[in-house]
């Protein structure tokens, strides 16, 4: 269990220091080690995490970690997960504000974020494809399409609430599919 | 006391008020922090926010903590980031615990197969605002490069994220200061962006 313990904590860990770009940026980096590396998650699992996730409040990465780390080890493995993910940046920020401060306007310090954000984008679109693989195996072609033309339109035309989008689909799915 | 009771007030609110993740949370902070309480002014937020954006991990975390940290000390900071996170993650558990619960009948495998679509677009989304973001600030040819050496790098070598994430770090650690005038550098990020509105 022990062991469990330290995965998971690495598993956590390594993104939220890597991750540079917000909570959002995360998500790549957790479904690696979450699902290709320990494989505690398969795809489908993972992206329901992601979609109640979403139709929460509250920023993603803790979410996601809270919950992956209570599957994989109980109350104490959320507990494990969500320290990963929140303690690295914090005590970084509250040890070194003066000298981060002294940096802020800093180039060097400004590209670490800018260089960065391009391969996040990567391993979004990546994953992206890997989801739409996924969607098109379970859900079929027509469903698969039909759903995201509507998923678009709702939330990037209409701007509904992502919470209202993700219950709508779910109803969708019990209903018509599975 | 009564400050500790304030913090947990306002970093709740924050939290169960800001869908959208993090980044979006951004104005609930300035308004709890800033207008409702004043325990920061404009500026020290705004550069504690750039500071918050200069570290890796999400940002509304680091936003409650070291502000609860500042106003509250160390017990402040974990009131802060648990008012803030735990609400949410509760609420995840058990919805996923009742959802796991029915997973053996059909319609909940449905639902899972409904609301994948709706994720790829969530992260199609994503993805489509982290390139643009690249493209405004880093500029078509550096996005373009970054993107087809980590595109390589992730898919034929197969190498681990960390790995391609540690080496740009440490290229842009090595840049030099002189490159200031690059107007691309200075440009304000997102979140600053929408804090301005």
């Amino acid at each position: 269990m022990i062991e469990t313990y330290w995965q998971l904590f690495l598993a956590f860990f390594i993104p939220n220091v890597i991750g540079y770009g917000g909570g959002p940026a995360i998500i790549p980096l957790i479904e690696i080690e979450v699902v290709s590396h320990y494989q505690w998650l398969n795809l489908q699992q993972f992206s329901e995490t992601l979609a109640l996730g979403n139709s929460l409040p509250s920023p993603i990465a803790t979410k996601m970690a809270g919950h992956i780390g209570y599957i994989v080890g109980g109350i104490p493995g959320a507990i494990i997960a969500v320290f990963a993910t929140v303690a690295p940046s914090l005590l970084l920020m509250i040890f070194l504000l003066s000298i981060l401060y002294r940096y802020k306007d800093s180039v060097k310090v400004k590209s670490m974020t800018l260089f960065v954000r391009p391969v996040i984008a990567v391993m979004m679109a990546i994953l992206t494809y890997k989801l739409l693989q996924n969607s098109y195996f379970d859900a079929g072609l027509l469903h698969s399409v039909g759903l995201i033309i509507a998923a678009y339109l709702l939330l990037e035309r209409l701007k509904l609430h992502p919470a209202f989008v993700i219950a709508s689909a779910l109803t969708y799915g019990g209903a018509f599919l599975g | 006391m009564k400050l500790q009771w304030q913090i947990f007030a306002a970093f709740f609110r924050i939290g169960i008020f800001g869908f959208g993740g993090g980044p979006s949370m951004i104005p609930l902070f300035h308004t709890e922090v800033v207008k409702r309480h004043q325990w920061m002014d404009e500026q020290v937020f705004s550069d504690v926010l750039a500071i918050g954006n200069t570290l890796p991990g999400p940002i509304a975390t680091k936003m409650a903590g070291y502000i609860g940290f500042k106003v509250g000390g160390t017990l402040g900071a974990i009131n802060a980031v648990i008012a803030n996170i735990v609400p949410s993650i509760i609420a995840m558990i058990l919805m996923l615990t009742l959802l796991s619960a029915y997973k053996d009948q059909s319609w909940v495998a449905g639902m899972g197969q409904g609301v994948l679509p709706v994720v790829v677009v969530m992260m199609g989304k994503l993805t489509w605002d982290f390139f643009a973001k690249s493209h405004s600030s880093l500029g078509l040819n550096g996005t373009l490069l970054i993107t087809f050496t980590s595109a390589l790098a992730l898919l034929a070598l197969n190498l681990h994220p960390a790995i391609i994430i540690l080496c740009l770090l440490i290229i842009a650690l090595l840049r030099s200061e002189k490159t200031v005038q690059d107007q691309a550098l200075t440009q304000p990020v997102s979140s600053e962006k929408s804090l301005e509105k």
